[in-house]
């Protein structure tokens, strides 16, 4: 018998030896999209997928990836495992993962079947084309996943709808259109490397980590499913990253200047990770600021010395990012917590013991600063006030945050920066989406944005809050607002109680 | 300072022997225990390898069964029928 291929003969002809030279047209006519962006390569063979995983391999992993998957989730399904987390306001959580992560995962989809036939290295378009499949995966085994909670919990039932409608939705929309209607290696630069490599860590372990904590089974074991697979994306991250810049030296400026947007752009879209990990988890297992601490400035600046050999330094505004760290979860809180009248999830101010839990951590500045704004609001709510903003933010022309965060030397003053294009002035929340606008300013004036096309009518005519609540397809004070008092805590607290009954009990 | 490389993996009872492996092969890896999962970080390289493995289930492993419980990872890869490395450049 003829001795089994090793991996690297395998990879070898399983991917640039199925590939052929087309006769009929000039592959600059076959592959129109991979020269316009400046980007110089040599030689394509140079691509190797340090995974060397073909597509035979990969369909078998998958599918024992899904059986194990699906398993659990008939598992918790029948089992009533809703049941067993830990509270029902840890469900905010799932649900803006549910509107805003999910439809992210289908775009990504989109984009890498687009960016896979856009390179004309067999290598690169076969991991294009596995990761695309990955991301449909994704999309799939979370809807799957979540909705089971939809029979039970408020929220989650018109994620589509309210992805193309939502005003907080756009923060995450606007990202990835960002992304899609770039070129195909800046396109694969930002999702795979600077999203994936440099950041979804910390969606994907900590949060993911803390879902376990939570009783989240379902969540769980989607996420470390889907992680596994994102660690080839992030291979193909590094690759495509080092494949530039080893291939030409002029490539090094431009995929600087990508790694510099895709920091920036990928850590404020973070900022919801991290106050879901602060806010939305009622039990803990790490701050924000402990997680950016091991996962960017341990893993990621490692990544960043190791690229170093090719002229690549840290990423711009990276010191703001560590100046930040004590304070962008309680910021970005106040806000979900003031816009809770137009947003499909639940807001509360933390309890005592969060609260302690939140001065251990993070310090002097919350303790003297958060802490007593968050015991204000409480305070409000005892009264019968609770405070709800009731009007829309400004938003940032890039990032599509409202524009409440603070200037990195002062966290008491709101930092506001305004760019000019076009005869027109726009907002940015920093100078780190300030300096993104004025590299591509006519790409940025074209974003639409979400509060200001509400107040001209484009939200179906919707003349305040609760209309505009409506058009979203949420119902007030059931989906939206307040969590004590909602339907979720009415019927969390009944569950519970029947759930410990015994038959002794009961007698 | 030393810049770790990390291996991520479910924790789990298939994964058991594996992070057994990688521990026993890696004086320097430090394994960091949080709800389902475990965190391996070794400062500069981390390799892990199949007849270790072997050696511990009692039977033929294929290095790419790792991605069935593999959650993340940090460095740069390189793999081949024998080894699994992560490793930064010094």
């Amino acid at each position: 018998m003829a001795k089994k291929l090793g991996l690297k003969e395998r990879y070898a002809l399983m991917t640039r030896g199925l590939d052929w030279e087309p006769s009929y047209q000039p592959l600059d006519k076959l592959f129109p999209y991979d020269s316009y962006e400046g980007i110089v390569i040599k030689d394509w063979d140079a691509w190797a997928d340090p995974f060397r995983l073909t597509m035979d391999a990969y369909w078998k992993y998958q599918a024992e990836k899904e059986r194990k998957l699906y398993a659990i989730l008939d598992a918790f399904q029948q089992n009533n495992g809703q049941l067993n987390l830990s509270d029902a306001r840890y469900l905010s959580a799932v649900k803006l993962w549910l509107q805003g992560v999910t439809p992210l995962e289908y775009a990504a989809h989109r984009g890498f079947a687009h960016a896979g036939r856009a390179f004309r290295g067999a290598g690169a378009r076969i991991a294009c084309q596995m990761q695309s499949i990955d991301e449909l995966r994704h999309a799939q085994t979370q809807l799957h996943a979540f909705s089971h909670y939809n029979k039970f919990f408020s929220g989650f039932h018109n994620f589509a709808h309210m992805r193309d409608r939502a005003w907080y939705l756009s923060i995450p929309k606007s990202f990835f259109e960002d992304a899609m209607t770039a070129g195909p290696f800046e396109f694969v630069t930002s999702i795979s490397f600077a999203f994936e490599y440099v950041l979804t860590n910390l969606l994907f372990m900590p949060f993911v980590s803390g879902a376990a904590y939570n009783g989240d089974m379902a969540t769980t074991t989607f996420g470390f499913s889907a992680q596994s697979d994102e660690s080839r994306h992030m291979t193909l991250g590094l690759e495509v990253v080092k494949f530039m810049l080893e291939q030409h030296e002029d490539n090094v400026p431009i995929v600087q200047a990508w790694l510099d947007k895709w920091f920036w752009r990928g850590y404020r879209l973070l900022g919801l990770v991290g106050t879901m990990m602060d806010y939305m988890l009622p039990k803990k297992v790490m701050s924000w600021q402990e997680a950016w601490g091991i996962y960017w400035e341990e893993n990621g600046v490692a990544l960043f010395h190791d690229l170093a050999r090719y002229g690549i330094r840290l990423p711009k505004h990276h010191e703001v990012a560590a100046k930040e760290k004590n304070r962008l979860t309680h910021e970005m809180w106040t806000v979900l917590y003031q816009y809770g009248n137009a947003l499909g999830l639940h807001t509360w101010v933390p309890n005592d013991e969060e609260l302690d839990w939140m001065s251990e951590k993070y310090g002097e500045l919350f303790t003297s600063m958060y802490r007593p704004r968050l015991l204000h609001l409480r305070e409000l709510e005892q009264r019968g006030e609770r405070f709800f903003n009731n009007r829309l933010p400004m938003v940032c022309q890039v990032c599509q945050i409202p524009v409440f965060y603070t200037e990195p030397d002062d966290p008491h003053v709101q930092c506001v920066r305004i760019v000019e294009a076009a005869g027109t002035k726009h907002h940015c929340c920093s100078d780190g989406c300030a300096d993104i606008f004025n590299r591509e300013p006519m790409k940025y004036v074209q974003a639409l944005i979400p509060p200001q096309q509400i107040y001209r009518g484009e939200a179906g005519g919707a003349r305040d809050i609760f209309e505009y609540g409506a058009w979203l397809h949420l119902e007030r004070d059931v989906d939206t607002g307040e969590y004590r008092g909602s339907p979720d805590q009415r019927h969390w607290q009944a569950w519970q109680q029947q759930h410990k009954a015994t038959p002794a009990d009961a007698a | 300072m030393a810049d770790k490389v990390f291996i991520a993996l479910q924790n789990n009872a298939d994964a058991q022997p594996i992070i057994e492996a990688i521990l026993a092969d890696n004086p320097e890896a430090v394994p960091q225990e949080s709800p389902g999962m475990v965190k391996i970080d070794c400062p500069w390289r981390l390799v892990v390898r199949r007849e270790s493995i072997e050696a511990r289930i009692g039977r033929e492993f294929d290095l790419q069964e790792l991605h069935v419980h593999l959650i993340s990872l940090g460095g740069n890869l390189d793999e081949d029928d024998d080894q699994f490395t992560l490793a930064w450049t010094r």
